[in-house]
């Protein structure tokens, strides 16, 4: 394989609350290649996002990033200077929110704030900007863009303000594109519509996605390689399709099976839903040895006290566990 | 949350203030033990205008009296005032608020109509009003100050038993056959008690200020009383020749309404802890 | 942008309105009226006749709705009455006063505006360092100090021991007679902006769209710059347009301190001499002028906020 875009190795964040520090995430280490769209996933509280935002240096206390590397063609950028950041994100780095509603400044027209885009690193001037707006809008399919970009975030609707954020992230042609959760927030068949445009448009650029979210299924569809974190850590990562017929971790299987599938009642007659027992862990209480033991089926005495070790699968994949398989 | 090198939180606040107004508390409740003479009728006037001095610690006033002793006695005068029209305020605010959100309709509208009028209205000014048909003293200036700030807790009980309202839980309570005056008190007023403490700490601060001012025109407390703000009114004119007088009355009325201010903060950064909106 | 003008001010004029209606109610109740208020003090003594023809002349026998109708229509005229005291026409005595008062209201909001905006800024920016703990602070000991001390301990300092400043007094209308009023009024609301000033601030820092600018890869100035300062703007105005309101009530003090010709002190004299329609004239004047600023803050708001302005 070329060499990577993005080589995330051995992360390590730091939570620092009342005086002592707990590690939020740990020995979290993922590769994208270039172009590639590869799938985060994970509960609300794993880690997923602050890994995203680690990666783009916004991290802020009381988080921080206390160890591992970032690489960006091959380049080291954890804990680059701010200003080297800055030359990243938004130019080589472009990254989209959950809730775009707060995630764009209400009192300025949309149009506006994609142009900042043009005037930030391409040094177009404003009136040349708002043109290129024009266009970026057009492009991520918002009708009326010669109407729209005088607009304000309140007057357009949830899935319209994120087409505005990924014409945003996507202004200056960026090598990577981080979505957190882009589609939490949005009607069911409004998703569909933007994860193909995201889809789309990257695929055209050539851009990376590293896709973050909750949705095992949303992201298996989307993306070749997919990671599955939990409680802070990664448990497994394979490509998108074995991961979905062959899923090798006892909290992956969870997921997977916890899916509701058409036309299962017809061949198996009414079932209850399939759960996974059990809550998530705080990160003040992580339990000792694998963290998931507390709700796995295949739990065993090991389990309890040793924290398992990465086996490593075919096609680089990984799974963290005694008993996978 | 600890931000950068200078921790300051509510913790902080909480500490100063209330060590300040516990202070002067105990002042006010040891008086007689504390001050050395009588604040009104030990008037030497062989003593007069004294500086400050081993004897009289904070010097002697135009007529010879001792203004340390005065300045602890007049504790007494500023709190009583503080508490007593806080609590007045605090009533009259409760009061409307329960009734105006219970209740709605024209009454509501009545009392939103009010509040609106009292906002127009600054303060100082309305007590003043208050206190020109009242005519100066302790009690009118403790019911012109209750009369005046009563809008804050009007609006807090109001909000507080309006969301209570939306969210179902009177009506469940009637469901359950409470009666009115039950479900005020069991549920809506518990919600309030810490802003309001909070609203009645900061108030007392504001009143005490207002104390000061009122007596300062002549339409509060009188001389010879040793309220801090009529010994104000008093040593303006002997600015030149005894600053002393001046000083004393102001530093005690500085220190006591700082404690109520830092208490009032860290009371409601304790009560709210949201690190953006603190000290707010 | 009009039709939220003509909503506030129909809703000001009832405000108005009612205001004065307590005025009234509370004035005519006040025991010893000035009629015989002038007999008693000594220094005139009136035939029972006289004072029973001037009660009538002053119409102050009529029913208390009837007269109060009466003022509401002098006053929509631009009558505000007469003084008893000096029988002009309340409206002049109080023209003469306007200026004054207006002076030392907006030089105190200029320096309250001009350091502790700045102040709760720079606090925001870098919280917990010593510069906003110096600010806060100082601030919350702006808050506790009584204003007219203030003024009395800066008049001592800087008029009486340092001779810079004079000591009170209008003057020639100079700045240098406004200066020791203006700052011992303005460090109120200074103190006050400092603190609304960097919670707002704060509460912008760590919203999601200054992530989002934070993520375009806009630097830090460039984030306050476009995006912090007018959204920290409203609630700032805001306090401004509130803070106008105990400032004028405080001025009333900080003007008879410094024996400075406004309308507070003209209040002031007319309470004592139980002048009421001078007293009345005053209170609807400072009242009408902090309902028509507090307008002029909703439009403000308008105009900076696009949520409102074309509405949910």
């Amino acid at each position: 394989m070329s060499a990577p875009l993005l080589k995330v190795e051995d992360m390590r964040i730091a939570l620092a609350s009342s005086g002592t520090t707990f590690d939020a995430v740990e020995n979290v280490s993922f590769e994208i290649g270039r172009g590639e769209a590869f799938g985060l996933v994970g509960e609300s509280g794993c880690g997923k996002s602050i890994s995203a935002l680690a990666v783009m240096g916004l991290l802020r206390s009381p988080l921080s990033l206390a160890g591992g590397r970032i690489l960006l063609d091959g380049q080291k950028i954890q804990n680059a200077s701010a200003a080297e950041m800055r030359r990243l994100r938004g130019k080589r780095i472009g990254m989209i929110f959950q809730e775009p509603m707060t995630a764009l400044n209400p009192l300025s027209p949309v149009g506006r704030q994609i142009a900042e885009m043009f005037v930030l690193h391409q040094g177009a001037s404003w009136s040349e900007a708002m043109d290129r707006a024009e266009d970026a809008l057009r492009q991520v399919r918002v009708p009326s863009p010669e109407r729209r970009i005088k607009d304000f975030p309140h007057q357009l609707s949830g899935g319209m303000r994120q087409r505005v954020m990924i014409a945003i992230a996507l202004a200056c042609g960026p090598d990577l594109l981080i979505a957190d959760e882009p589609t939490t927030a949005l009607d069911v068949t409004v998703q569909a519509e933007i994860i193909d445009l995201m889809a789309e448009l990257c695929a055209a650029k050539g851009t990376a996605i590293l896709m973050i979210s909750h949705d095992l299924g949303l992201v298996a569809n989307m993306c070749q390689r997919v990671a599955v974190m939990y409680a802070g850590r990664i448990v497994e990562a394979q490509e998108a399709d074995a991961i979905f017929s062959t899923p090798r971790h006892p909290y992956t299987q969870g997921l997977v099976n916890s899916l509701p599938r058409l036309g299962e009642r017809a061949k198996h007659g009414r079932q209850r839903l399939r759960e996974i027992a059990g809550v998530v862990p705080s990160i003040q209480a992580y339990p000792t040895g694998c963290r998931f033991n507390p709700r796995c089926p295949a739990m065993t005495d090991i389990c309890r006290s040793t924290a398992p070790e990465i086996t490593a699968l075919p096609a680089d994949g990984l799974v963290r566990c005694h008993h996978h398989g | 949350m600890k931000l950068g090198k200078f921790k300051l939180k509510g913790g902080t606040s909480l500490w100063v203030g209330g060590t300040l107004v516990g202070f002067v508390v105990l002042v006010a409740i040891f008086a007689p033990l504390i001050a050395h003479t009588d604040p009104v009728l030990d008037a030497n006037l062989m003593n007069a205008e004294i500086p400050p001095d081993w004897e009289f610690w904070f010097g002697t006033d135009a007529q010879g009296r001792d203004i340390y002793s005065r300045i602890v006695y007049g504790s007494r005068i500023s709190l009583t005032v503080g508490v007593v029209s806080q609590l007045l305020n605090s009533l009259i605010g409760i009061t409307l608020g329960l009734t105006a959100g219970y209740w709605g309709g024209w009454w509501d509208d009545f009392v939103s109509g009010l509040t609106n009028m009292m906002l127009a209205i600054p303060s100082l000014i309305f007590a003043l009003a208050i206190m020109a048909i009242l005519g100066p003293g302790l009690s009118s200036l403790v019911i012109a100050l209750g009369l005046t700030a009563w809008s804050y807790s009007c609006r807090l009980t109001r909000a507080q038993v309006l969301s209570l309202k939306s969210q179902g839980y009177i009506q469940a309570a009637r469901i359950l056959g409470y009666g009115d005056l039950r479900i005020m008190f069991t549920q809506i007023l518990p919600n309030i008690l810490g802003p309001l403490i909070v609203i009645a700490t900061l108030g007392m601060g504001t009143a005490i200020l207002a104390e000061a001012a009122l007596s300062f025109l002549g339409l509060g407390i009188r001389p010879p009383f040793p309220s801090w703000g009529s010994m104000l009114s008093e040593a303006r004119d002997q600015i030149t020749t005894a600053p002393w007088l001046s000083v004393f009355p102001g530093l005690a009325i500085f220190f006591t309404v700082l404690g109520l201010n830092l208490l009032g903060d860290g009371l409601r950064d304790s009560l709210d802890p949201q690190s953006t909106t603190r000290r707010a | 942008m009009l039709s939220v003008l003509v909503r506030r001010l129909a809703n000001v004029v009832p405000t108005l309105v009612a205001v004065i209606a307590l005025v009234f109610l509370l004035f005519s109740v006040l025991p010893g009226s000035f009629i015989s208020g002038m007999g008693e003090d000594g220094r005139t003594t009136i035939d029972p006749a006289v004072m029973e023809r001037m009660r009538k002349e002053m119409g102050l026998d009529d029913p208390l709705p009837e007269r109060f109708a009466k003022y509401i229509a002098h006053t929509a005229t631009g009558d505000l009455g007469t003084s008893f005291r000096t029988r002009e026409p309340v409206t002049y005595l109080i023209g003469q006063r306007v200026w004054p008062s207006v002076k030392l209201v907006f030089g105190a909001m200029f320096f309250a505006i001009l350091i502790g905006v700045p102040l709760g800024f720079l606090a925001a920016l870098k919280p917990g360092s010593l510069i906003d703990t110096a600010s806060m602070v100082g601030a919350i000991s702006g808050l506790s100090l009584s204003q007219f001390w203030l003024g009395l301990m800066l008049m001592y300092l800087f008029a009486l021991q340092l001779k810079w400043l004079p000591s009170f007094g209008y003057g020639d209308g100079g700045i240098q007679h406004l200066i020791l009023p203006a700052v011992a009024l303005g460090v109120g609301p200074m103190a006050l902006l400092a603190r609304t000033t960097r919670a707002a601030v704060l509460d912008v820092l760590n919203a999601d769209f200054v992530r989002t600018a934070r993520s375009k890869g806009m630097s830090e100035p460039r984030v306050v710059k476009w995006h912090v300062m007018r959204n920290a703007l409203v609630l700032v105005i805001t306090t401004i347009g509130l803070q106008f309101g105990s400032l004028m009530g405080a001025a009333v003090v900080v003007e008879k301190l410094f024996a400075w010709p406004g309308v507070g002190s003209l209040l002031i004299d007319s309470v004592f001499q139980r002048d009421i329609p001078t007293v009345q004239g005053c209170i609807l004047l400072i009242v009408t002028f902090f309902l028509v600023i507090n307008t002029l803050v909703d439009l403000a708001y308008v105009a900076i906020d696009p949520r409102i302005r074309y509405g949910r």
